[in-house]
């Protein structure tokens, strides 16, 4: 009987279905609910491509495996759902192994399956053999190798389980080419238990009235919230909290989306390059509730100096995130959801107006600026424009480096899953297949990926897979012609001394147009422009190559190993 | 200050990388690790003894709790237990001080369980502290090798309290 025939009539088999293990993995993968999956064939996985031919999943072929994980991850935080990877064994995996560090660190949901040399030649080097389970150990939620095919349906609704519960991250599931071909019963699981795995999600109503009392208590109480408010579907919540109580909020990078930019409570991103308002609301309040966060040090600055006079709130799911880095008064582990709604239901208010005011002035006395200018194209401008062209309703993916975090301060993303970047981790290379991932999952959005020149050239062989398939993303190219966030460093911590972070860059508009994909420039203000105007009218792919001015830097700064009191906010000179 | 866990694991391959792992990754200090199989078929236990303050201990236990195969994590450091160490000790020992050492190893509940011509393997078990002691004596008649196998512990049963 075909794999197909089994989806139709599961309830009626009394004997088990002989399949051989790499038609289990595709039947799982359509049990499972999964329409796309991103990856590369090779020697090891040839089984399971060939399970695949005709079974009705999306395949994006990618040039690079690396395209193919962060594709899962735009998919997965897009969406919400687990993203899917496929490699083959050796070169294939250790491809992938950038990818699934960068989802750990941003606990992005992704399933990753591998093809491993047959079982009687590992550990004897065989070609294109790496040790993947033991490589990929440290930076998964949890891994696998398959010894046996009967296993292999058990496995997979278990992987797919723990990547998109708790604290949702990769996990990997390594087949030896000998498990695929192997013909075993097809045994799906009805249930999945896992004895080692019970993610607490109820919070402790005792804790929820505890931190209740707090912010009664609180006068200058502060939400500080991160992705994990956008992984557990919070936003609504915060939304609501946030106005019930009359708390400000400021937001992580992660964060981004989670809460309105135009709120008045908002007061935008804290840390290294966050706002002078955030950072001092920090620094200044007497109530920091934490939620969906997990206190890192872009986000803390020194410390010692980190929120030195505030009682700690910190809801997560994760109870080793709980006084990891700071000390924490009142811990919640709990799903954040569940938590805010709990704490809804106390309907808690804070007596804070003296304090909103406060930071309403720091707001409005240090807004996030730049100098404008006629003649010179300024990255900061280009990021504007997006952002009102797209009325903030695009998908914007990130590469890593200065444009990352122009993005961040410059488009005011409104909505959840719609600002996706790498933040853990800090990839370059990320933000242009996380494009692809996010406009296949969501096909009618506009999706538009600030690149800067020197993340784009890392997976620039992508340009043929948009071609390929015409899947209509925008690349914008922040054009300085250098590697902009080392240079800065080098400038304000190195003497200004350059060393290898001037890096040339192709003809983007001409790459572009060998790759069939549609290019423009961009010099000056006018033609930026027209250009955005352009790329997002165009029903296909684009890439606009914008020519900025070169020596632009990333204000407010937090100097490494300073406090967020001791910010740079703007002016500083040589 | 060194702390004691016992950790209940899946009996699967590559849980022992995954713990260990997991101390090197973040810096945490094994000081000894044993494991075996335990009372059920297919779980095995784990001893870990480290050093380290309180903050590093409670990080140390969420962590492993947070690995898939970890079923239990217990601190039995300041319960009543039962800890022991296996200890071989390998020492020059020519026939005129076997009677000798015979002497010292006796108080220690200690067995030798090997004669060679100029060489003599003691077997000891108990605490490393014990150990510890057994070795300092046994130094001056010169040590050749010493093979230890790390503390194993467990919690000693609770007996009912019994009022008059």
């Amino acid at each position: 009987m075909t794999p197909q025939a089994a989806t139709t009539a599961p309830e009626q088999q009394t004997v088990p279905i002989q399949m051989t293990g790499a038609q289990m993995v595709v039947e799982c993968l359509k049990r499972l609910g999964v329409h796309t999956i991103f990856g590369y064939p090779g020697g090891a996985i040839l089984p399971i491509y060939d399970a695949l031919y005709e079974s009705g999943i999306d395949h994006v072929l990618v040039r690079h495996e690396q395209a193919a994980i962060h594709g899962a991850e735009g998919f997965a935080r897009a969406t919400g759902k687990v993203g899917v990877v496929m490699a083959t064994s050796g070169p294939g995996a250790t491809n992938l192994v950038t990818g699934i560090t960068d989802a750990y660190m941003d606990s992005t949901p992704v399933v990753i399956i591998t093809g491993q040399v047959p079982s009687y030649m590992i550990g004897r080097d065989a070609f294109q053999e790496a040790d993947v389970f033991g490589i990929t150990m440290p930076i998964t939620k949890h891994n696998y190798q398959v010894r046996d095919a009967a296993d292999l349906p058990r496995i997979l609704a278990e992987a797919f389980h723990i990547a998109g519960t708790g604290r949702p991250g990769p996990v990997l599931v390594d087949i030896p080419k000998d498990v695929s071909n192997q013909v075993a019963p097809f045994v799906f699981p009805e249930k999945i238990s896992i004895r080692g795995y019970n993610p607490s999600t109820e919070p402790s109503p005792l804790q929820i009235e505890r931190v209740c009392a707090a912010i009664a208590k609180a006068k200058r109480p502060l939400l500080y919230i991160g992705g994990g408010i956008i992984s557990a579907d919070a936003s609504e919540q915060i939304r609501a909290f946030a106005r019930q109580t009359g708390i400000p909020v400021v937001s992580t990078l992660m964060g981004l989306g989670a809460f309105p930019p135009s709120d008045p409570l908002f007061v935008g991103m804290l840390g290294m390059h966050g706002t002078y308002a955030a950072n001092m609301a920090v620094y200044h309040c007497d109530l920091l509730i934490a939620c969906g966060v997990r206190f890192d040090d872009r986000v803390t600055g020194k410390l010692e100096r980190f929120s030195p006079h505030s009682q700690k709130v910190h809801i997560d799911i994760d109870p080793a995130e709980i006084g990891k880095n700071v000390k924490i008064d009142y811990p919640i582990v709990a799903d954040v959801k569940k938590a805010l709604d709990a704490l809804l239901a106390k309907a808690p208010h804070a007596n804070c107006d003296e304090w909103v005011y406060d930071v309403q002035v720091w707001c409005r006395e240090y807004p996030l600026s730049y100098e404008n200018s006629s003649k010179e194209l300024k990255p900061q401008y280009v990021i504007d424009l997006l952002d009102r062209m797209t009325n903030s309703e695009a998908i914007v993916t990130t590469e890593v480096g200065q444009h990352q975090m122009w993005a961040a301060h410059f488009y005011r993303a409104k909505e959840p899953r719609t600002f996706i970047t790498s933040g853990g981790l800090g990839t370059m290379g990320y933000g242009f297949p996380a494009a692809i991932g996010a406009q296949l999952a969501k096909p009618d959005a506009t999706v538009v990926c600030v690149a800067g020149d020197a993340s784009l050239q890392m997976n620039i062989q992508e340009f043929q897979t948009i071609a390929e398939r015409h899947i209509p993303v925008k690349v914008f190219v922040i054009n300085n012609g250098f590697l902009g966030m080392v240079r800065q460093w080098q400038e304000m911590f190195h003497g200004n001394r350059l060393s290898e972070s001037k890096i040339s860059a192709p003809d983007f508009k001409r790459v572009a147009e060998a790759f069939n994909v549609k290019g423009l420039r961009a010099e000056t203000p006018e033609e930026a422009e027209k250009a955005i105007a352009e790329a997002l009218a165009y029903p296909g792919p684009v890439v606009v190559d914008f020519l900025v001015e070169e020596t632009e830097k990333v204000f407010p700064m937090v100097p490494p190993g300073k406090g967020n009191d001791e910010m740079i906010v703007k002016g500083w000179e040589k | 200050m060194r702390h004691t866990l016992s950790v209940l694991v899946n009996d699967q391959p590559g849980v022992l990388t995954r713990v260990a792992g997991l101390f090197s990754r973040r810096g945490f200090n094994i000081d000894s690790l044993t494991v075996g199989p335990a009372e059920e078929q297919g779980l095995s236990r784990m001893t870990i003894t480290m050093l380290g303050d309180e903050a590093t201990l409670e990080q140390v236990m969420k962590q492993l709790h947070k690995l898939i195969d970890v079923i239990k994590v217990q601190d039995i450091t300041n319960e009543p237990m039962v800890e022991r160490e296996l200890l071989l000790i390998k020492i020059a020992a020519n026939p005129t001080v076997r009677a000798e050492v015979t002497g010292i190893v006796e108080p220690f509940r200690a067995s030798v369980v090997d004669v060679g011509r100029n060489s003599m393997i003691i077997q000891a078990t108990g605490n490393r502290e014990k150990n510890d002691a057994l070795i300092e004596l046994l130094r001056p008649y010169g040590i050749k090798e010493i093979a230890r196998t790390g503390t194993t512990a467990l919690v000693r049963s609770q007996l009912a309290k019994i009022k008059v």
